[in-house]
């Protein structure tokens, strides 16, 4: 009798302190963004300034480099030259960088490549359809995909050079 | 455990204060007091009885009806405390909440954002006292009802002396042998006949009236109980979204939170004001000074995709929805809910130029620029050309005093054009934007002469999916199905017994007890019984006499 | 029908005037009974019923014509609201009359009725259009339970003060007489407050001020009293006003405060008066006249009262509000000031319902409580609507 209430009290305890416990983890601990490190990469495709249609799953094998930017963020600004300065060397070891632009006048973006230079490729999300898949807010945000299309970490924020190095080399096939 | 048995022969739970059967007080120093504490029919509630283990003392806190009204008033003294200055989201959504305190409410201020109760509602110790609630809500009914449900249903009709006495509601009367058998029948009928039931044993017998009224509270508490676990069902993936979305008039974006799933377009932004002449409000109108809104309303069409397709691949776009939305009406498809939240009036959308001659004032031609997406270079004809240089929607001289725009929102538009004309093959730059053009390169012989400009309206629409609806919606109605059971009926109880050659009568209700006593006088009415004392108010009288005489003297 | 509706709303006003007179010569009249015979006191009482069921209709008079008129409920601005939680009060005590026969009860509650509708009409009284947040039927739907329940909360509240003037020893100065009194003094700063208002009103007394305001902007305040307190850097442009005896900083509305001020120097002036005309404290001199009454009678009609009026507000200020607040703004609670005192209220009549099961919370501590919780009330109606503004900011 004594021992089977003890059972009962447990047990509705315990029901109650996991339901509890869940639901703090999931509100104050647990990663809830669309895109996170882990997930599988949604598929997508864009068309990139030069015409030229980008579907991410033609590049299953390379890894990707993710960024999503803006001519009117500062640290997007600055992290280009960097990553058109790495574009080349990290191409021939398998690793693809996209920039993905959220949605600004072709002009602006046109000409903001001319001046920086830039040759990896760039596509403007018009109708901002890959940016709400991935479920960007802030910019930039850089997601790195590896070749098995997996995502391997997700960076929000301005990167240093040194980061973009690591980050590319975290993706580079076959490590 | 052990069993306490009554005289009457009931094995009663340890810990038990009346006999479930017969009502006979059973703990020694019960015996003292002048009126028995009826609550839970002093039965043993289960929490009291074992705390040996760590799981029981946790138990047998939550089951205190004290620690339940302790944690109600914190929940209320925390949930004042979060509205002496606004929360974080109700603050100007520009500004920066650690200077923004400060600086509206001084040293207050500050403190209330350090502590963050700013943030209060969302806070891990408010959202802790609210699950203590229904932690204390779910044990404190259990340990209840279960033993109550078991005192009710074993009660017995005849009930000890001592019960009967130490009643609130009691009396006896000495009528003849001969009447008692008539006037317990008169009695009777005349409690059945207000809705009492009655039982008998024994030549005595029990009216009861609005027993059910006993499980109002424990019911509430299930509903309230549903709508916490509703409230929490929140915080699980998939349950609940909660989004919002701009968008121009004409245009046509991808939901936000259904995957690429709808698409919604804005055909029209409508601000409608009351007219200030109205023959009922232009007074109130007047008196506010500033026009009055009457509406706020975008037709929206909904689509939907249906190949599903690679994402940034448009595919097909199918129409499944339209509706005018406006503030308290929203539109409704497949459980997601579309609601006017917010707008804005006469977003810039084009702005149209010609080109001219300073100096004989002769243009040439237009263009109308689209401001999201403007052409590279515009032909005027007749050898005349303008190229776009540079464009930047939201101009600002950044830190290092270069152009730079500050968002994708044509809220501040400037051109860098190069015109190229017969006379100047080599093209003049100008610098144009609102209200400025400016010759960055030195004088021009032609200038950019602002024709037009059309805006139109951008509507914010809210997106939200909530799975946990009807599981509030339940809660809400179990709650208050339990708040009127408990609140608008009583559990009455009378019982007349026949003692000694007395007729004894004692009442007990959950409350209103002056509606018990006029019940049993309206029984009683034509026989020659007394009608039963309230014996706290006896007291009361008894206390207020003395007091009485003195005030006299005085 | 304008007019139509603002007369019948002074009928019903002084109707509430005449069954509270009645009430009081039915309560106080007791003496007389015993040398004039055994009717008139249950007379006395009947008659102020039948006033204040009579006040009762005019007032829904009132209130529907208005409604025709406007072509929406006349709940949408503080006018609107306030009188009709006093006609909401005067309804409740007619039903809670009907249990209980209580004179005395009478005599406390219409009284009050005609404080909070005489405090209403210094409010703007046009006729408002509604925003289109306010376009809804649950703002019909949810004012007018929220009101209900109110009122008959208030209920309690006036039962727990008959109580409180029955049981006090008032002959002593104790911390339970200072409170009472200052309970009293609150109602006279009401009164003192409406009739300063309404002599001013009359006068049609406006002084205006240049100002800087909390964001530095210069500006212009407007005072319907003598500025005894001026705005922050306040320079007075209307001709032949008082000047300021100081200026309040930026982030205090000063004429708001001025108000504040007004009202509690009247109605210490009326309340010293009064302590002087009658020698004793007021909860003293009231007491001599409630003898007959027995605290454990009033104390279960208050109790009644809160257990009736708990459900209504509940319905009405939580789960209406919460329906109402899913449709307009798209989530049911937001944590907007007025939702949470909604809560604090509700979550305060819990622990006085839960209290009640206590030992040794009955009596005395309840009727306290039920002061306390009418406090709440009248807090989240008056103080969170005008000066914590929200979303159900009306002015």
């Amino acid at each position: 009798m004594k021992r089977s209430r003890l059972i009962m009290r447990t047990s509705i305890l315990a029901v109650i302190a996991i339901a509890l416990a869940y639901t703090f983890y999931s509100n104050f601990i647990a990663d809830r963004s669309v895109a996170r490190a882990g997930n599988d990469a949604v598929n997508f495709a864009l068309q990139d300034l030069e015409g030229e249609r980008f579907e991410l799953e033609e590049y299953r094998g390379q890894g990707v480099f993710l960024n999503f930017w803006g001519t009117y963020c500062p640290p997007c600004v600055k992290e280009m030259p960097i990553m058109e300065d790495l574009y080349e060397e990290y191409k021939e070891q398998g690793v693809e960088i996209m920039a993905v632009n959220v949605n600004e006048p072709e002009l602006t973006v046109n000409q903001f490549v001319n001046r920086l230079n830039l040759t990896f490729p760039i596509a403007i999300d018009k109708g901002m359809r890959v940016s709400d898949a991935y479920g960007i807010s802030p910019l930039p945000t850089t997601i790195l995909i590896d070749e098995h299309g997996e995502i391997v970490k997700v960076h929000t924020g301005g990167m240093t050079e040194g980061q973009v190095k690591e980050f590319l080399e975290m993706i580079k096939p076959g490590t | 455990m052990k069993k306490v048995t009554c005289e009457c022969g009931h094995k009663n739970p340890h810990g038990t204060e009346i006999c479930e059967s017969c009502g006979k007080p059973i703990e020694e120093n019960l015996e003292q007091k002048k009126l028995l504490d009826m609550r839970y029919e002093g039965v043993a509630r289960r929490s009291q009885t074992y705390t040996t283990t760590i799981i029981d003392k946790i138990w047998m806190f939550f089951s205190s009806v004290k620690v339940g009204i302790w944690l109600i008033v914190l929940t209320l003294l925390a949930s004042a405390l979060g509205t002496l200055f606004p929360q974080e989201m109700y603050i100007p959504p520009t500004a920066n909440p650690s200077i923004y305190y400060a600086e509206e409410y001084g040293y207050l201020g500050e403190i209330y954002y350090l502590l963050g109760l700013h943030n209060l509602y969302s806070s891990w110790w408010y959202m802790l006292l609210v699950a203590g609630l229904g932690v204390s809500l779910i044990i404190a009914s259990l340990d209840r009802v279960v033993p109550l449900h078991r005192a009710l249903k074993t009660q017995r009709v005849t009930r000890h002396t001592n019960f009967m006495k130490r009643q609130r509601v009691f009396g006896t009367s000495s009528i003849s042998q001969e009447e008692v058998d008539s006037t317990f029948s008169k009695v009777r009928e005349r409690l059945e006949a207000n809705k009492y039931k009655i039982s008998e044993e024994n030549g005595n017998f029990v009216a009861e009236k609005g027993r059910f009224a006993r499980w109002g509270p424990y019911v509430n508490h299930i509903g309230l109980i549903l709508f916490l676990i509703g409230c929490m069902l929140r915080y699980f993936p998939g349950m609940y979204i909660d989004e919002h979305v701009w968008i121009r008039e004409g245009d046509q974006v991808v939901v936000p939170g259904t995957d690429g799933q709808y698409y919604i377009a804005n055909d029209r932004f409508l601000l409608e004001f009351y007219d200030e002449n109205d023959e009922i409000f232009g007074e109130a109108i007047e008196r506010s000074g500033s026009p009055v809104v009457k509406n706020f309303q975008t037709d929206a069409r909904l689509y939907e995709r249906t190949d599903a397709d690679t994402v940034g691949d448009l595919g097909e776009l199918v129409e499944v929805a339209e509706h005018p939305i406006r503030v308290n009406f929203p539109m409704s498809h497949d459980g997601f809910n579309f609601y006017q939240l917010d707008y804005k009036l006469n977003e810039l959308k084009t702005m149209s130029f010609t080109l001219e001659n300073k100096e004989t004032g002769d243009t040439f031609g237009r263009m109308d620029i689209d401001l999201y997406d403007p052409e590279p270079s515009y032909d005027l004809g007749d050898g005349h050309e303008v190229i776009i240089r540079d464009y930047f929607p939201d101009y600002f001289l950044n830190n290092d005093d270069v152009p730079s725009t500050r968002s994708k929102i044509p809220d501040n538009p400037v051109f860098i054009f190069e015109m190229i004309t017969p006379e100047t093959p080599e093209g003049e730059v100008s610098f144009v934007g609102i209200r400025q053009n400016l010759e960055p390169l030195g004088e021009n012989d032609y200038k950019m002469t602002f024709v037009d400009v059309e805006t139109n309206n951008v509507t914010a629409l809210g997106v939200r999916k909530d799975r946990t609806l009807p599981i509030l919606i339940a809660g809400g109605v179990i709650f208050m199905i339990g708040l009127i059971q408990g609140s608008y009926w009583a559990h009455r109880r009378i019982w007349v017994q026949r003692i000694s050659g007395d007729v004894w009568i004692a009442g007990h209700t959950n409350k209103n007890w002056l509606t018990l006593r006029k019940d049993i006088d309206e029984a009683i009415k034509e026989t020659n019984l007394k009608s039963p004392l309230d014996q706290v108010e006896e007291k009361e009288k008894e206390v207020e006499v003395p007091n009485q005489t003195n005030k006299n003297e005085d | 029908m304008a007019a139509l509706s603002g007369n019948l709303l002074y009928v019903a006003f002084f109707l509430y005037l005449a069954a509270t007179i009645t009430f009081a010569v039915s309560v106080t009249g007791r003496k007389w009974r015993d040398k004039a015979g055994e009717m008139t006191g249950n007379k006395w009482g009947f008659i102020g019923y039948l006033l204040s069921v009579a006040a009762s209709l005019f007032a829904i008079g009132y209130f529907i014509t208005r409604w025709v008129h406007a072509g929406h409920a006349p709940v949408s601005n503080m006018f609107e609201y306030m009188t009709f939680l006093g006609i909401a009060i005067g309804l409740a005590f007619n039903v809670i009359y009907a249990i209980y026969r209580s004179n005395v009860l009478g005599m406390f509650t219409l009284p009050i009725v005609m404080l909070i509708v005489a405090y209403a009409s210094l409010f703007p009284r046009e006729v408002e259009p509604l925003i289109p947040a306010l376009q809804s039927s649950w703002l019909t739907i949810h004012v007018i339970t929220v009101a209900l329940g109110q009122g008959v909360l208030s209920i309690g509240m006036a039962a727990g003060l008959v109580y409180l003037v029955r049981t006090l020893d008032f002959t002593k100065a104790n911390k339970r007489t200072r409170a009472f009194e200052f309970v009293m003094y609150s109602l006279i700063s009401l009164v003192g407050f409406i009739l300063i208002g309404y002599l001013f009103n009359a006068m049609n007394y406006e002084a205006t001020f240049n100002y800087v305001n909390e964001q530095d902007v210069e500006t212009q305040m407007e005072y319907n009293l003598p500025p005894l307190v001026g705005p922050n850097e306040g320079e007075l442009i209307t001709e032949n006003r008082m000047e300021p005896f100081f200026n309040a900083p930026a982030i205090i509305r000063s004429n708001d405060l001025n108000t504040v001020i007004w009202s509690l120097i009247s109605g210490l002036i009326l309340y010293v008066a009064l302590r002087l005309i009658l020698r004793k404290r007021i909860g003293g001199a009231i007491q001599p006249l409630l003898k007959g009454v027995s605290p454990q009678a009033v104390d279960e009609v208050s109790y009644r009262a809160i257990a009736i009026g708990f459900p209504i507000f509940a319905l009405g200020g939580l789960i209406f509000a919460m329906i109402w607040a899913q449709i307009a703004w798209s989530r049911f609670w937001g944590w907007d000031p007025k939702e949470v005192w909604a809560l604090v209220t509700f979550l305060f009549y819990a622990a006085y319902l839960h209290l009640r099961l206590s030992r040794g919370w009955q009596g005395e501590r309840s009727a306290w409580l039920c002061v306390i919780g009418f406090a709440i009330i009248m807090f989240n109606l008056v103080f969170v609507n005008l000066v914590i503004a929200g979303l159900h900011s009306y002015a």
